[in-house]
């Protein structure tokens, strides 16, 4: 699975949030840095049909998410920045509210996620309301929610926004593991540069614009940089970001 | 087509409002004590203001009591409709909207979901207040009641629909309000919930032709014929129209881009 996003640009009236985008990512965790405000919700409501762009394209594999936007979803999970859980229900009434809204059996969406849940340490919590979970548990279960339908592209709008270094650590992990098991593609949206390593492809978006895409430690190299940290202040003149 | 995917939509996003429904408890209570407190209270002290002669769908002279229970049937229906609508912009404040928008089944369909499952909950509260209303000496033919069901279904539709329109407009929770002065009131007051249309010509023509071109008026009306196995062929026509234009509106101008913020 492939994603590839070409000249893309959005605008808020006469304000221009996301100017002419392109990019490839192919399965595998890939990056998207930036500090706030640089676009990165933005370019999550555009990949994910929310937004629609007026100029650019964006196509997953060989689907157009314009012309087959509802093959498209099938294939797509995602865990937005802002949580879309329903608190007065219990984690699993959560789950399968979304399984039956793509379509699946009870049964079936279970049968998917129970691993998943038994790795986030959240089978026991199953009857539990989700108003009763803590920050951690909850972006665990968005994570295991959008993996129910079993995607092959998983969107994750920093996901580890707000939680303790244990709870960031065991979501990083996963998902990173997730990305080698099932060779899904995972676009991992942060302004957190300890979540990159040498190894992930980086896009690196500053103020609607990327700066540079390709692997993190290449692109330390190319920029005679010697981490990610002084490769974002380099290329961005800026030092808001840790 | 495979038409499974569709049934397991339908019935998780049913089964997802009635959940929500039972656990606000107070919201049932509100929706029945609303009601009562205009029939027991209000209708009361109204009763020998006012004289309801022999009217249709009526054989004999009725009580008050018994005149205003459609009209306060539909108000509850009224009261669920906007409260989906309120539910709605909920859902779209605290993100939990960009779930449905994310499915790959239809938009259409989903929609449709969310006013089926609306009007079962407004039809369930209607039933449970048409069991409590025969305590307080409020007789309906028997079979009224099993009339009456696809009446109370059509008219949960059809306001459940413009709560989805409403929902679309309102743009912030705090809106809210607006609505209530702006919907609620005067749909109900200026229909024939409260008063034969006939009484309000006498005090004012103007309102009186206000309330004819109500579709609540249809509503209410359509639902006092149901419950006595009568069909007001002008009140069905209108409320069918109504619902069938009203749905294609809302969720047409359904906007999903409201739904998403911006962020970083």
């Amino acid at each position: 699975m492939s994603l590839r996003v070409i000249d893309l640009s959005y605008d808020y009236g006469r304000q221009p949030v996301l100017k002419s985008l392109s990019f490839v990512l192919s399965s595998g965790f890939n990056v998207l840095l930036g500090p706030n405000g640089a676009g990165k919700s933005t370019l999550f409501s555009l990949l994910t049909g929310l937004y629609e762009s007026r100029q650019g394209e964006i196509t997953f594999s060989d689907l157009d998410l314009k012309a087959q936007k509802r093959r498209v979803l099938a294939l797509m999970g995602v865990v937005f920045q802002q949580s879309t859980l329903d608190l007065d229900l219990t984690v699993q009434q959560n789950l399968l509210y979304h399984a039956s809204l793509h379509g699946l059996s009870s049964q079936q969406a279970m049968n998917n996620v129970s691993g998943i849940l038994e790795e986030l340490q959240l089978l026991n919590r199953l009857n539990d309301r989700v108003r009763s979970l803590n920050g951690g548990h909850r972006r665990r279960l968005e994570i295991a929610r959008a993996l129910m339908h079993q995607p092959q592209i998983l969107l994750l709008d920093e996901p580890t926004v707000g939680l303790d270094n244990d709870s960031r650590n065991l979501i990083v992990e996963h998902i990173r593991e997730l990305a080698k098991k099932r060779g899904i593609c995972i676009l991992w949206a942060t302004h957190l540069m300890d979540e990159v390593q040498s190894g992930d492809q980086l896009i690196l978006l500053d103020k609607g614009e990327v700066k540079a895409q390709g692997k993190a430690g290449d692109l330390c190299q190319q920029h005679d940089t010697d981490d990610v940290y002084q490769l974002y202040r380099k290329l961005t003149k800026t030092v808001e970001i840790m | 087509m495979n038409i499974q995917p569709y049934r397991y939509c339908f019935t998780g996003i049913v089964k997802r409002e009635f959940l929500r429904f039972i656990q606000q408890r107070t919201r049932l209570l509100s929706a029945l004590i609303r009601p009562l407190l205009w029939l027991v209270v209000f209708a009361a002290g109204f009763r020998a203001a006012l004289g309801v002669s022999i009217m249709e769908p009526y054989g004999t002279y009725i009580t008050y009591q018994q005149y205003i229970t459609p009209g306060l049937c539909c108000m509850i229906v009224l009261f669920n409709g906007m409260q989906s609508s309120l539910s709605m912009v909920y859902d779209r404040e605290m993100g939990s909207m960009k779930l449905l928008l994310m499915s790959p089944l239809s938009r259409p369909f989903l929609l449709m979901c969310k006013l089926v499952a609306t009007a079962i909950l407004s039809l369930l509260q209607v039933c449970i207040f048409l069991l409590i209303v025969q305590f307080v000496g409020v007789d309906t033919p028997p079979l009224g009641y099993l009339t009456a069901i696809p009446a109370i279904f059509l008219i949960s539709f059809f306001l459940g629909a413009l709560g989805l329109l409403l929902s679309n407009l309102i743009k912030q929770l705090e809106n809210f309000a607006g609505v209530m002065n702006f919907v609620i009131f005067p749909m109900f007051f200026l229909s024939s919930a409260l008063y034969p249309l006939w009484k309000m010509k006498e005090a004012s023509i103007w309102l009186y032709w206000l309330c004819q071109y109500n579709p609540f008026s249809y509503c209410v009306e359509l639902l006092r014929f149901a419950l006595y196995q009568q069909l007001d062929v002008t009140a069905f026509l209108v409320v069918l129209v109504a619902t069938v234009v009203v749905s294609i509106v809302a969720i047409n101008s359904f906007a999903p881009k409201q739904v998403s913020r911006k962020g970083g």
